[in-house]
């Protein structure tokens, strides 16, 4: 029985010896390290920018679906001003199944913000530790036997080597949750565009077209109302006069 | 000794710490025979905190840690990729 703790430094202890098994010659041991920790540390940055752009993306999807939400409020209101409670309600409830898709993504964008904060910290992190990798290995190199380098080498090389995994599954989470949130917003986008949401799958094209015979009807009786209060005071005037 | 929580650094740990922290890791394993997200998240979280009352090592320090503990908002299908191949854990360049 091991508790996860205990699996995953094991894990990361298998890892790390076969990164050992390298150390040599100390020199170039050591060069060779630090070249890939600089490539390491350009794989993480890419990471990172795909992270933030995919993020903004989603945010910007998220205000379209905000805007949809208001147009369906404003249209359930339309619907009760002409008397069809039926199509207001109907509206309402599209709003609601679209508004608990976006609680959803809500939710889920606020873990990927977190993840974001703790990605770019530890991308701080591992750049330090690469400068400090950069200043100890000419001290190594210049002062230690071979066989003392040896153990120098690879207690700095492991110890980067277990941060730039710690990064690399930060990495992998945040962009397996926003492929996920991608997935999610495309679905909410399918619904609001083609207007056929969850329960109204049927009708949905009928819901709409109704709520904007709703939405033209009362236009329709505004314009006829002022036109009707203007014609009523243009036209009231010679009807007293011909009547009288 | 010393520990790192995935995703937060390192930590230097009195050694003395060492049974608190197997009895808590020994919690997650359990929260996931379980299936219970909330327990593993607790458990998790609870030796977390333990690190992190200990002394916090430098961004230039270059060791490497005697106890990894995983994130803590891992979920149970993350968990069980580590008990059940380690795969979860990326490969050292």
């Amino acid at each position: 029985m091991a508790g996860l703790m205990s699996r995953t430094s094991a894990i990361a202890q298998a890892k790390f010896s076969k990164l050992l098994d390298r150390s040599e010659d100390p020199g170039e041991t050591l060069d060779y390290s630090y070249e890939q920790q600089l490539t390491q540390l350009q794989n993480v940055k890419r990471g990172i920018a795909d992270v933030t752009t995919a993020k903004k993306r989603l945010e910007l999807e998220e205000s379209a679906t905000q805007q949809q939400l208001t147009k369906l409020d404003d249209q359930a209101r339309q619907a009760l001003q002409a008397g069809r409670e039926d199509l207001a309600r109907e509206a309402l409830s599209r709003k609601a199944s679209l508004q608990a898709q976006v609680d959803g993504l809500h939710q889920q964008e606020q873990q990927l913000g977190d993840q974001e904060q703790k990605l770019i910290a530890g991308e701080q992190t591992l750049q330090t530790k690469i400068e400090a990798f950069r200043s100890q290995k000419e001290v190594i190199k210049a002062q230690y036997s071979a066989a003392e380098a040896q153990v120098k080498i690879g207690e700095a090389a492991t110890g980067i080597g277990e941060h730039m995994a710690d990064v690399g599954l930060a990495i992998q989470r945040a962009q397996d949750k926003t492929q996920d949130m991608q997935a999610r917003a495309a679905a909410v986008d399918e619904l609001t565009t083609s207007g056929a949401l969850v329960d109204f799958t049927s009708q949905g094209d009928d819901l709409d077209r109704q709520l904007s015979q709703v939405s033209q009807a009362s236009q329709v009786d505004d314009e006829l109302a002022k036109m009707k209060a203007a014609l009523g005071q243009g036209s009231q005037a010679p009807s007293l006069g011909a009547g009288q | 000794m010393i520990v790192r929580v995935m995703g937060e650094g390192q930590w230097r740990l009195d050694d003395g710490l060492a049974g608190r922290l197997a009895e808590l890791d020994a919690e997650t394993e359990r929260a996931v025979e379980r299936g219970d997200q909330e327990g593993l998240r607790a458990a998790l979280d609870a030796l977390a905190e333990v690190v992190r009352s200990g002394e916090k090592l430098p961004s230039d320090h270059l060791g490497r840690s005697d106890e990894i503990v995983p994130p803590t908002d891992l979920t149970l299908e993350e968990a069980r990729q580590i008990i059940d191949d380690g795969d979860l854990i990326p490969d050292l360049p």
